[in-house]
């Protein structure tokens, strides 16, 4: 390698670091910016969602798939769109990405929950 | 509610739902809602068994506007080829809810065009051999995959005689809320069943089509407008020899 090409090279390597480091900062989400931040409480008390959300939700999965009912207070969908918050972009950033409101609990928890290998992180396209 | 009343209701739900299809431009209809309009609460029943009449002729040569309303309601669009895969691979394996398939008659030479999608049997093959009981038919003659419970055997890809499921051979980066997907499962053409638990009586496929190709509706109700069409032009199950008593049925080829 010439010198010259090594400048370059270190001056590429820089440069892209440098993006690297907006593009991160551009997707952290702000506080309060979640459409739960402004209700006084989710479809239960707290205690009640924090002890029991998976069984509302893994319950009502059986009764959307095989029976069609959509119109039910517990939905995975309504998690997502109510808890996602966005960045400072306005653009949601997804529940589960790190410390957002799924991830925090269940890493702390160690809690390797599967659903978002399926299902959307952010509130819906509609 | 008395039957009488029930009869009312439903006529007058009947002439708002047409006037609600009135076709604005061609080829670009209104989204029909019949019955309540919300979201459903109580479970599907069997007093509805949903079907569809595909008339061959209408069908035009190389028109694919369904495939690709089907692909965008369904999210089918965002699913990428994998990286390094081979696109000619990828072109025969990527999923696809519905096709265009052109059938030849080698004697006549008569070219006939229609599209293909899962039939909705009523004696499904595909649930038969399901070994989780994810492949599975609901109460109102829908054929879906409980992608919660499918392990990706694919048997029921291979039972299908109508090559109606695909499977996602990898992870998939955007889906849709109201279509989950993920790697290593089986899925198939559900009649746009988040719309139909929705309120709304067409399928996306349906609507996408200039030449009114698709009928689609109750095939319990002798009023709907697939019964009715049924009733008046002569039909075809495809395979009718397996029994299988298909949803979707053909005129015209
Ligand atoms: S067409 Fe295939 S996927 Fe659809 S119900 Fe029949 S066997 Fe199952
Ligand atoms: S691939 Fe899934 S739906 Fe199909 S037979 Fe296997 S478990 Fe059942």
């Amino acid at each position: 390698m010439t010198r010259k090409s090594v400048i370059m090279f270190l001056a590429a390597s820089i440069a892209g670091l440098f993006i690297s480091l907006v593009s991160a900062q551009a997707g952290e989400a702000v506080e309060g910016t979640a459409k739960a931040d402004k209700l006084e409480q989710c479809v239960e008390p707290t205690p009640v969602m924090r002890r029991n959300h998976f069984e509302f939700i893994q319950h009502q999965r059986d009764l959307t798939v095989h029976e069609g009912i959509r119109g039910s207070k517990y939905s995975l969908a309504g998690c997502v769109d109510c808890h996602a918050r966005k960045d400072a972009a306005g653009k949601a950033v997804p529940v589960n990405a790190e410390g957002q409101f799924c991830d925090g609990c269940h890493d702390y928890a160690a809690v390797s929950l599967k659903c978002f290998e399926c299902h959307r992180t952010v509130p819906g396209e509609k | 509610m008395s039957r009488e009343k029930q009869q009312g209701r439903r006529e007058f739900l009947k002439t708002s739902a047409a006037a609600a299809a009135v076709t604005i431009a061609p080829g670009v209809m209104l989204h029909t809602l019949s019955a309540d309009a919300a979201p459903r609460t109580e479970p599907v029943t069997d007093k509805v068994r949903w079907g569809m009449l595909i008339d061959a002729n209408k069908c035009a040569d190389g028109c694919t506007e369904c495939v690709a309303a089907c692909d965008k309601e369904n999210g089918l669009d965002l699913v990428d080829m994998p990286e390094g895969a081979d696109p000619s691979l990828w072109e025969r394996q990527r999923p696809r809810w519905i096709r265009q398939v052109k059938l030849k008659d080698n004697l006549s030479g008569r070219i006939t065009n229609l599209p293909m999608m899962c039939q909705h049997c009523e004696e499904p093959p595909c649930v038969d051999v399901c070994p989780t009981g994810a492949s599975f038919r609901r109460a109102d003659g829908i054929v879906m995959v409980d992608r919660h419970i499918c392990i990706g055997c694919r048997y029921c890809m291979m039972a299908c005689p109508y090559k109606a499921r695909s499977f996602i051979h990898a992870e998939v980066a955007e889906k849709l809320t109201h279509t989950p997907r993920g790697k290593g499962c089986v899925e198939s053409c559900n009649f746009c069943v988040q719309r139909l638990d929705n309120g709304e009586s067409t399928t996306a496929c349906q609507e996408a089509c200039k030449h009114q190709a698709i009928v689609f509706g109750d095939l319990n109700d002798p009023d709907s407008a697939v019964s009715q069409a049924l009733k008046k032009y002569p039909s075809v199950q495809i395979r009718a020899d397996l029994k299988l008593n298909t949803g979707v049925r053909y005129s015209n080829i």
